[in-house]
């Protein structure tokens, strides 16, 4: 096995991974390392998700990073706005996601930081949080784990829905949410803790549960489960490079760590 | 008598009154009716309501101190993922904003669409939406055995729509040609008047059935056509056009000085559409902005 690798390369697998076993459904991810991640999904284990080329079509092939024109497209079927909202509220979607603040009930946060009248800083705001949220399984990428995101109380506005019990009154539907993995640049977690509590399934190869648990604003489990993170495979690699041809991967995190750290 | 629904911009803002509410089709920075928005900016128009999924018509909006709320799904220019005039509009605490998710704003259009009080949904159930963003959000409980409780999405009525399409004829037949159509269709129904800028006039729309198909909305929503060719420039026209992102830069870097935006105004906004166009290098350069590949 190659420990050849840089930590973008190994998040993008890790990332592909929480569609394994979700179906047939409308994958999404936002931002590069989790796009690449939905391709690289597709053209390994789960070549029945659904992904789209970034802007309103369907394709079974997917579209290459930094892609100059459109030449050789080809469509399966067409996705604009009101489609991908009318399929999500029907919930066959699993979308990876990037909050700027998540609290130990998975409930995240996009929108503002301080009071929303006068933020101390606007984001970007509700976007799609609380209806995909409600919605159909959600995962989360967080490249830069720390106290600051991973916040001790909650959020400060919760964008999207999370296990908290008491946001969920008698008659409120809380069947269709999930919350499936949390992707971070030290670890992965999920929420299959007592009431859905966090733990840590997963340690990036150089990082220990100490090191997760510090940079964490609440308490976690370690899974009795938790390994290392799975090293990318060559064929793994060599897909992301044809995803990802002109590596613009390797700008997403800051100085472009290695797979292995020590 | 002749049936011709075609008027200028100004004839369209002199229509609007201060205090309104105004929907604004497009999508960030995607196919905006800027020529009209910027003669809005022009005018003495006050104390407006701005829904939309925003990009610079709610930037610049903001910016001019135009808006006294803003309903939006986001205000984004997606390559600069938050518009710089609504975020510092945002963090001064100057307007009223009515923050929503981009699922729940369609469905309110939808609701004022249909002519109903409110539509049920989940979205927002759960969060601190009406908590903290807008305690006048009510739920209802179903009548049927399931007794769901759901979030009564309130109808967002328009009293103008603002949208800008391919093609349009004199009697307001319209046609898109873009990948999305976005939510165009339910801005126009949502409104009491809709007013639609065009990049091609024609005198009537003779289409074979596939062009047929690509009518968004139906001629008796609409009440006034104005041919402004380029007017979604700064945003993009796909397939026409794609958005200026220099343009685009140059303008979000004004939002880092205090004057900023005077200084843009008082560069591009002082005269008429075709001054604009003069001032950002002609009609023909924005005809020849590539579009975005994604």
């Amino acid at each position: 096995m190659t420990t050849n690798f840089t930590l973008a390369e190994l998040l993008i697998c890790a990332c592909a991974d929480v569609w394994a076993k979700e179906g047939e459904v409308l994958a999404t991810g936002i931002g590069i390392i989790p796009r690449i991640a939905q391709g690289l999904a597709k053209l390994t284990h789960s070549p029945q998700l659904m992904i789209t080329d970034g802007e309103a079509y369907l394709v079974e092939t997917p579209v290459v990073i930094g892609a100059k024109n459109h030449e050789g497209r080809s469509y399966g079927g067409w996705m604009p706005y009101s489609r991908v909202f009318d399929n999500l509220w029907g919930g066959r979607r699993h979308a990876l996601v990037g909050p700027v603040q998540v609290d130990r009930w998975g409930q995240a946060n996009l929108s503002c930081i301080g009071n929303f009248e006068k933020p101390k800083r606007q984001m970007l705001g509700l976007r799609g949080f609380p209806g995909n949220s409600i919605n159909h399984a959600n995962s989360m990428f967080v490249p830069n784990h720390g106290p600051r995101v991973f916040v001790e109380g909650e959020v400060d506005l919760v964008c999207s829905v999370g296990y908290k019990p008491e946001r969920w009154p008698t008659g409120i539907k809380q069947d269709f949410m999930r919350i499936h993995h949390i992707v971070t640049d030290l670890c992965v977690m999920d929420f299959g803790g007592p009431d859905h509590a966090v733990r840590v399934i997963r340690l990036h190869p150089g990082i220990s549960f100490e090191q997760v648990q510090a940079a964490t604003g609440f308490p976690l489990i370690a899974a009795p489960e938790m390994r290392e993170t799975d090293h990318p495979t060559d064929e793994q690699l060599a897909v992301i490079r044809a995803l990802d041809p002109k590596d613009v991967r390797s700008r997403q995190l800051k100085d472009d760590p290695p797979g292995v750290r020590s | 008598m002749k049936f011709d629904k075609t008027q200028n911009a100004a004839d369209v803002v002199a229509e609007l009154r201060d205090g309104m509410t105004i929907g604004i089709g497009g999508w960030g920075p995607r196919r905006k009716p800027m020529a009209l928005v910027r003669e809005i900016l022009k005018s003495d128009l006050k104390d407006l309501t701005v829904v939309g999924y925003g990009g610079t018509d709610m930037g610049m909006l903001c910016a001019a101190g135009k808006v006294k709320k803003l309903i939006y799904g986001f205000v984004s220019l997606d390559f600069i993922p938050l518009e710089p005039f609504f975020r510092k509009a945002r963090e001064a605490g100057s307007l009223e904003a009515l923050e929503l998710d981009e699922g729940q704003l369609h469905w309110g259009l939808r609701a004022a669409a249909m002519r109903l009080p409110f539509l049920p949904t989940r979205v927002g159930l759960a969060t601190d939406q009406i908590a903290k963003i807008d305690p006048c959000l009510r739920t209802v409980t179903s009548p049927y055995a399931d007794g769901e409780v759901l979030l009564a999405m309130p109808a967002l009525k328009l009293d103008v729509a603002l949208l800008h399409v391919h093609r349009a004829d004199r009697l307001g037949n319209t046609r898109l040609y873009s990948p999305d159509p976005f939510f165009d269709e339910w801005f126009a129904r949502a409104a009491d008047r809709s007013f639609v800028s065009c990049e091609d006039l024609v005198d009537q729309m003779a289409s074979d059935e596939a062009d047929a198909k690509c009518n968004p909305f139906e001629r008796n929503l609409v009440t006034g056509v104005v041919h402004t060719p380029g007017g979604a420039h700064p945003t993009s026209h796909v397939p026409s056009y794609g958005w200026d992102a220099a343009h685009l830069k140059r303008y979000c870097a004004a939002a880092e000085t205090d004057d900023g935006w005077q200084q843009y105004a008082a560069e591009f906004l002082h005269g008429d559409e075709a001054a604009y166009q003069q001032a950002i290098g002609g009609v023909d350069a924005i005809l020849k902005l590539p579009r975005q590949v994604f």
